[in-house]
């Protein structure tokens, strides 16, 4: 069992046929990231009590015969800002470093009742914000292509392990790209779905209104998989979409052919690495033979997207922060006088550089006299930004555009420069902003074999689309 | 330059940020430089634009009610799953960085 190219179905069907056994897998990886993950750092946390109990109870169920549930034996990894019940997340930060919290993440609880086997918690950026996993309280993460650069972030850990065959799968987070970057760093799928398609009970909060959970997988049948499994309303997210979920897999196999394809010149224009231009030209001539039709299109607000996002993401994420303050859970500071010496040096003493920033900058557009300026302006330039996508849609079906401007970075090169940072994002932030979904799929490496990724945005609840595109891509590029 | 020293102390007292002095000078270059980018925002005419707070209005909002009705679908029954007992006492201390065994324990407050 070649853990490098293992997909959930291969894994599924030998656990299933008892060609191997779920504990025989769960070790296989153990010994791999043992192997391996000194050099990636990809997880933070291993689960293997938790990990040996699930695979043994799906290993009887497989020696009685009995029917295994749709994950059975599939070892994955879970980004380290989704809770899990008696089992450490930190959310990549020191105020969380001992936290054990009390209940399980809705989407961990579901691909564990669907059978699958949590290996442990991924590394990630603090508080899930950076793009590069440089920002993890703990240590960086490297890009199993090449380790002298990042994985991308914030899903930095998720996506690395998954491409180093250390899990299978690996749940991340999105709120600016956090999912599809990596992705396209690392070389794997990502997917991003709909805002509400996804339950966010048990998902550090940073920004609510843009945060999503979704997976990373080696094939786009395995993250239309794990979406099918994940996703659906849940009673404990007020903001969960009570929309049916739709069999994305058996979706997959529906004919791509008179789909209208949209590329909108906003997303090739100027800063657009020459390899990535030339990578996703061919990716849409190929996704041209297919059937599809190519539509220009114009999505003329994308400049302002980068300027929108860090006003409502940092707005939202001062607010949501603002519970670690030392009193219930988490680091708190000692030798302190009095309560507001606690509240302030505990924050100051834990979290990183980076949440500092954001949380002054968030703080700073929602104080008195800058709200009307700032937050309020952003909103309704998200309004703006919304309303160029619904136009789009009313002409194609799916947006095609590269994932990220460059290939994966080298580590260290933006981590003095905030603001150059925060431009990786320009082609996956206006996604969550209108709270459409996402997917990045490989689509070709540089001359220094890095990966290049290729996304595809799709209308809301739509994922089936853009799952079905990436599908169809993905078979006419290995043939 | 729009943010000064003296910005950068409120708004940290504001967020309950202890900055050192180091840390207070990066963070008026910091947010100067990325509050100057953010100013293109003022290029766009949003006078008639309604404000955006989220995305799930848009597919669950019930245009045809009035009020909190419009919001139905963020709802659900008050008792979800029957009657359960919440979190237990201990469970919900388990992370307490000092308590006394009922209560979560912390400095005194005092008035400044």
């Amino acid at each position: 069992m070649d853990l490098s190219t293992l997909t959930i179905d291969e894994a599924r069907a030998a656990v299933a046929e008892r060609r191997t056994t779920a504990r025989s897998l769960a070790e296989s990886c153990y010994a791999r990231i043992q192997k391996e993950d000194s050099q990636i750092g990809a997880f933070l946390t291993l689960s293997k009590e938790r990990a040996l109990e699930a695979a043994d109870r799906i290993d009887r169920l497989a020696a009685e015969g009995k029917p295994l549930p749709p994950l059975a034996g599939v070892p994955v990894g879970i980004k380290d800002v989704m809770v899990t019940r008696g089992l450490r997340t930190t959310a990549g930060s020191k105020i969380l470093g001992n936290y054990i919290p009390p209940h399980d993440c809705t989407a961990v609880s579901r691909l564990e009742a669907a059978g699958a086997v949590v290996l442990g918690k991924m590394n990630c950026d603090e508080f899930a914000m950076g793009s590069s996993n440089e920002n993890s309280a703990f240590h960086v993460v490297r890009n199993p292509h090449d380790t002298s650069r990042v994985p991308g972030g914030s899903s930095g850990g998720s996506a690395a392990a998954v491409a180093a065959g250390m899990a299978v799968a690996t749940l991340g987070s999105d709120t600016g790209g956090s999912i599809r970057q990596p992705a396209s760093f690392c070389g794997v799928v990502g997917v991003t779905p709909t805002y509400g398609r996804v339950s966010r009970y048990g998902l550090i909060a940073f920004a609510s209104s843009l945060d999503h959970i979704g997976p990373l997988t080696k094939t786009v049948r395995d993250s239309a998989l794990v979406l099918r499994t994940i996703a659906g309303r849940d009673p404990m997210d007020a903001t969960s979409a009570d929309v049916p979920v739709p069999d994305y897999v058996a979706e997959l196999e529906v004919p791509v052919t008179g789909l209208k394809i949209g590329i909108a010149k906003e997303y090739f224009g100027e800063g657009l690495d020459d390899e990535v231009r030339k990578a996703v030209e061919e990716a849409i001539q190929t996704i041209a033979r297919l059937g599809c039709e190519v539509v220009p299109i114009s999505l003329p607000h994308t400049e302002y997207a980068i300027p929108t996002y860090y006003i409502v993401a940092t707005a939202e994420a001062s607010s949501n922060l603002a519970r670690f303050d030392g009193v219930r859970y988490g680091y708190r500071a000692k030798n302190v006088r009095a309560l507001a010496e606690m509240y302030r040096r505990s924050r100051d003493e834990a979290f990183g550089a980076e949440v500092k920033r954001r949380i002054m900058l968030g703080t700073y557009v929602l104080s008195a006299g800058y709200y009307d300026a700032y937050y309020l302006k952003a909103q309704k330039v998200r309004t703006l930004l919304t309303r160029d996508f619904d136009e789009a849609f009313k002409k194609v079906d799916a947006i095609v555009t590269p994932t990220s401007p460059t290939p994966a970075f080298k580590i260290g090169e933006k981590a003095n420069d905030p603001l150059a940072m925060y431009l990786a994002d320009i082609y996956t932030v206006t996604a969550d902003l209108a709270g459409i979904p996402g997917i990045s799929v490989p689509c070709g490496q540089t001359q220094s074999k890095l990966p290049i990724g290729l996304q595809i945005l799709g209308r809301h609840f739509n994922e089936a689309t853009i799952l079905r595109i990436g599908h169809a891509y993905e078979r006419a590029r290995v043939n | 330059m729009k943010v000064s020293e003296k910005d950068v102390a409120y708004v940290a007292d504001l967020a309950n940020l202890e900055l050192s002095a180091e840390e207070r000078t990066r963070m008026v270059r910091d947010l100067n430089s990325i509050l100057d980018y953010i100013e293109r925002l003022n290029e766009l005419d949003t006078d008639k634009v309604p404000p955006m707070a989220q995305v799930s209005d848009r597919y669950g909002v019930d245009e045809s009610k009035q009020g909190s009705e419009r919001f139905a679908y963020a709802t659900r029954p008050d008792i979800h799953n029957g009657l359960r007992k919440s979190l237990p006492h201990a469970e919900a201390l388990g992370n307490a960085p000092d308590s006394d065994g009922t209560f979560f324990e912390v400095p005194k407050v005092i008035e400044r």
